[in-house]
């Protein structure tokens, strides 16, 4: 493939991006989750 | 039992294998499994990335502006429209900022620039710093349903905005009709495999954008609750201070 | 309905003279942002050192000035509100958000519009700029129409982010990109005006349609929007 590194590299940085903000997003939501009550996660 | 609180359901993490599983397909149907293009080669190979990328910002920001007219029509005003509508901003900005790397390289492949002054390139950077600008709106401070209000605002103004700076720079660019190397509209002829991968990645990018989106305004959800909280233990204090 | 209507003029010329009348009083503009805009224009010189290309893009110059200038005077006109809590007041005295819009818009249009012409003349002086009468015709509606655009623009956004607590960053970032097409359609037409790189004034006119959709879109969405936008 003809200028792999440039599309690989898309391809990897783009995972890697999304990756990263599902991870933070995840994590921040255990985080807050731990000290909330039940009430205040009515998806549950 | 789930021994771990979080802003997860099952439904949310059957979706997410979905989406894992979808995405992994495309991987292997974008990189191996189809062919290369006959006029572009394997640049081709960035177009299943690039354009659900904007598929899904533009998703995301039409999401923004209805929730964002639905809450401030709404008589009830309620947040969940404030949230899904800030949620949904932030994707769409992640994702627009992907798609105009993306399309730079690209662009930097096939023509041997990052960047041209499109009209199309041009709005698509405007549509970034634009929603760059409602998440700074939404960080203002103040109460939940100030920060509602105004970037609830703010995402109908550029519903009328982003347009006509489009237009401006197509009347604008159309004085530049210089020979173009750069022909951003060039159609390309995608059959059998290329096709599918096409859909297939905008599929699987829609279905990622409401994994994402259902997770974050969760989050946005207990982050409100929360900041309550901690105003309700305020004031609380206050009063016990008052009570000497 | 007319009652109405009056009653809105009226408020409308109070906001809008109250303001020129605080302006004129603290002369800000004269002081502070011509000078402001009068350096600009020079510096500009320093930056691009070629008479030649000066020359030539002198109208996109003139507009960039007066567009940074624009910010400083509309964080002016909402720090004055906000000083005794102005803006509070009035909107709980329940007067109507739209007229109050409208003056604090009007007020903007003046100044704005003397501080343009400032800058056209000092392009004029300082960069070789030669209109013929029409020329002058053509820069003379373009400064109009597009002044009418940007205040109203200005002001709209100028509610959100001036004033109070730390915001007034925030205007350069919403209001830059929003006024793109009146950059675009005023240097258009002020190249229309000064013949730059050989344009006939005929050619401003499209520009001149343009600005005056912009300022009428944002007249109109900006007295809808306005209140919202101020309640706090």
């Amino acid at each position: 493939m003809e200028h792999a590194t440039f599309i690989l590299g898309s391809y990897a940085g783009t995972a890697v991006s999304i990756a990263l903000y599902a991870f933070w997003i995840i994590r921040r939501g255990r985080t807050l989750a731990e000290h909330a009550t039940d009430a205040e996660m009515p998806w549950t | 039992m789930t021994s771990r609180k979080s802003t997860g359901t099952s439904a949310t993490r059957w979706l997410g294998v979905v989406v894992l599983l979808m995405l992994t397909l495309l991987a292997l149907c974008g990189l191996v499994f189809s062919a290369e293009d006959v006029v572009q080669g394997s640049t081709v190979r960035l177009m299943y990335i690039h354009v659900p990328s904007i598929w899904v910002a533009y998703i995301a920001f039409v999401i923004t502006a209805l929730c964002s007219a639905t809450y401030l029509s709404s008589k009830s005003r309620s947040l969940v429209w404030d949230r899904v509508a800030g949620a949904s901003g932030e994707i769409g900005v992640i994702f627009v900022a992907l798609s105009l790397v993306t399309g730079s390289l690209w662009g930097r492949i096939t023509w041997g620039t990052y960047w041209v002054w499109d009209a199309r390139l041009t709005s698509t950077a405007f549509l970034f710093i634009t929603y760059i600008g409602y998440l700074a709106v939404r960080r203002l401070g103040g109460t939940h349903r100030q920060r509602a209000r105004r970037s609830g605002v703010l995402a109908l103004l550029a519903v009328i905005e982003i347009p006509l700076v489009h237009f401006s720079v197509k009347m604008w660019r159309s004085l530049h009709q210089d020979a173009s190397v750069a022909n951003t509209n060039a159609k390309v002829e995608l059959d059998g495999l290329m096709l599918f991968s096409l859909f297939l990645g905008v599929v699987s990018f829609t279905l990622l954008y409401a994994w994402l989106v259902l997770h974050r305004q969760r989050v946005l959800f207990l982050e409100d609750a929360v900041a309550d909280r901690g105003l309700d233990a305020a004031i609380l204090s206050r009063r016990d201070e008052a009570q000497v | 309905m007319s009652t109405n209507f009056r009653l809105r003029r009226q408020i409308t010329v109070a906001v809008a003279r109250k303001d020129l009348l605080i302006e004129w009083n603290s002369r800000i503009l004269v002081n502070q942002v011509a000078p402001f805009a009068a350096i600009v224009m020079v510096m500009f010189a320093f930056a691009l050192d070629n008479d030649g290309i000066l020359q030539q893009v002198a109208p996109g110059l003139v507009w960039l000035a007066t567009l940074f200038s624009m910010l400083v005077v509309i964080q002016r006109t909402f720090a004055v509100e906000s000083a005794d809590g102005a803006l509070d007041a009035l909107r709980v005295a329940g007067v109507d958000p739209g007229a109050l819009f409208v003056g604090k818009a009007l007020a903007l249009m003046v100044q704005l519009f003397a501080l343009e012409t400032l800058l056209v003349a000092t392009a004029v002086v300082l960069y070789g700029v030669e209109m013929s009468i029409a020329g002058l015709g053509m820069a003379f509606v373009t400064v109009i129409v597009a002044t009418i655009g940007l205040s109203f623009v200005g002001t709209l956004y100028g509610g959100l982010a001036a004033g109070a607590r730390g915001r007034e960053t925030l205007l350069p970032l919403l209001l830059l990109p929003v006024v793109a097409p009146v950059l675009i359609g005023a240097t258009r037409a002020t190249e229309a005006a000064f013949g730059s790189g050989g344009a006939s004034i005929s050619e401003g006119w499209p520009w001149i349609g343009l600005l005056a959709v912009f300022a009428v879109l944002f007249g109109v969405v900006g007295a809808v929007a306005f209140g919202p936008l101020i309640d706090e």
